[in-house]
């Protein structure tokens, strides 16, 4: 499988909040709570990193969990953030992320 | 959506996160509008860096929802850099202007920076009126071109209509004039004190029966008026009143001045601390006038505790009160709106002798209103 790269979304507002990761698309309004390990996923996606390497770095090292049990939680977590467009997802490095 | 909103402010209130800030730019202003509360004179504004420096330590802070005001932001060189930066920070960001100096270029800017909401302050439908409260000709037509530009480009437009006695008949012509530009429209009918206390204004304020009539429109109110002009539910009972906070100010909310000065709000001009002294997170922290602010609740406030509108036909603004001399007090001018909303007296007025709001009495004087006419003809 091809590498997934990710990167946050520009046009969203965002703010860690009592361990809870606060995010507002700013184009509706939309408000999405991430919790710890998702939050941990959302700060590290600065498209130039594979999202198996961020599930590594950020997710199975802080929290005590198996890749094989993590990445495909992930993939699941940053599909559904990518159809709210808080999220974008390439199979290449995305060279405008912040 | 709202319960969210809901959660995090109740998050941010146990955990003494300052969610909301309103910062102001500039008082600078290219409009003299009759009913505004800002001295225009640039005093000693905070330099760009001074701004940058702010906003970093507002997002350390926690603060979320940012509000950019003026005075007119625009007047600004610098504001293309700071929205930039506070973007870059993530900010849920809102914008006031009057939308005077958007033009393509600055709406393209503002689109591309992704807002939450630009609101333009609009007063009628009607240029002589809109123009002869801002004491700017043509502002009108060139803040329709603003907003007109930023909504072109998907950006949330607000209408923001402050009603005073010039333009109290035009409202209605504002609604459309909002839906024809692809905008919201929200109104505000009450006028308020100059930060330094100067209540000369006041005497521009809308009428009781004038009030009455907005309470029972429901195209402004977003409910029905049989709801929101209800009898008032008795006072509060004794335990809701100790866990009943007036409002956000000082909780979960603060302004900050074009000079640094932290306030509990825009509206609540109680001096906490400047920026430029002392880091925000200590003044928002370990200010003795913030924890003061932030120690009321309903059943410190010794009138309003009792008041039969406690219960929630009052939206009582405890800067206001303020402003007439107590934070602990009642607000006249929220006791006016309660009984215009209900026909029923507050417990300020009845502690008054019920006599009407200073501020709103004055008009009533037998001087000829400036801009009645407007009204007639609407």
């Amino acid at each position: 499988m091809s590498a997934v790269y990710i990167a946050r979304s520009r046009e969203v507002a965002a703010r860690m909040l009592g361990g809870e990761m606060m995010i507002m698309s700013a184009r509706d309004s939309t408000l999405f709570s991430l919790n710890a390990t998702a939050a941990a996923i959302w700060k590290a996606a600065d498209g130039v990193t594979p999202l198996d390497e961020i599930v590594k770095q950020h997710v199975c090292a802080a929290f005590e969990v198996d890749p094989a049990v993590a990445l495909p939680d992930a993939e699941e977590l940053v599909q559904g953030l990518a159809q709210h467009g808080i999220l974008k997802i390439s199979n290449a490095p995305i060279e405008e992320a912040s | 959506m709202i319960a969210m909103i809901r959660e995090m402010s109740n998050t941010a209130q146990r955990l003494n996160i300052p969610l909301g800030v309103q910062l102001d730019l500039t008082y600078r202003c290219n409009e003299r509008c009759v009913h505004c509360y800002l001295d225009h004179d640039d005093h000693g504004e905070m330099s760009t860096a001074e701004i940058k420096d702010l906003l970093d330590q507002m997002a350390e802070a926690g603060v979320f929802f940012l509000t950019i005001s003026g005075g007119e932001i625009l007047m600004r060189r610098d504001f293309f850099e700071i929205l930039e930066h506070a973007r870059r920070l993530m900010f849920c960001v809102k914008l006031k202007t009057n939308a005077v100096m958007i033009h393509e270029a600055e709406a393209d800017r503002i689109a591309a920076l992704t807002m939450e909401s630009v609101q333009i302050s609009v007063y009628s439908h009607r240029a002589e009126v809109h123009d002869a409260i801002t004491k700017l000709p043509g502002s009108l037509k060139k803040s329709m071109r603003g907003a007109k530009l930023l909504a072109e480009r998907g950006v949330k437009v607000i209408f923001a209509n402050v009603l005073m006695r010039e333009n109290f008949g035009d409202y209605q012509g504002v609604q459309a004039l909002a839906a024809e530009a692809g905008a919201e429209y929200t109104v505000d009918p009450t006028i308020t004190p100059m930060m330094d206390g100067d209540r000369s204004i006041l005497n521009l304020n809308i009428e009781r029966a004038e009030l009455e009539q907005v309470f029972r429109d429901a195209s402004l109110l977003g409910m029905s008026s049989e709801e929101f002009c209800a009898p008032p539910a008795g006072p509060m009972d004794e335990e809701d009143a100790m866990n009943t906070l007036p409002c956000s100010a000082g909780h979960t909310a603060c302004y900050v001045s074009p000079y640094g000065e932290v306030y509990p709000c825009v509206q609540f001009p109680l001096p906490t601390g400047n920026v430029r002294t002392t880091k925000f997170i200590d003044i928002w922290k370990h200010s003795p006038q913030m924890n003061e602010v932030r120690s009321i609740t309903m059943a410190d406030l010794p009138v309003c505790s009792t008041c039969s509108h406690g219960g929630g036909s009052c939206s009582r603004c405890p800067g206001l009160a303020y402003l007439e001399g107590n934070m602990r007090g009642p607000s006249s001018q929220d006791c006016e709106k309660s009984y215009a909303r209900t026909g029923v007296e507050t417990a300020g007025m009845k502690l008054r002798g019920t006599q009407p709001a200073a501020g709103l009495v004055q008009i009533q004087l037998a001087v000829p209103r400036p801009g009645l006419q407007y009204v007639a003809s609407a």
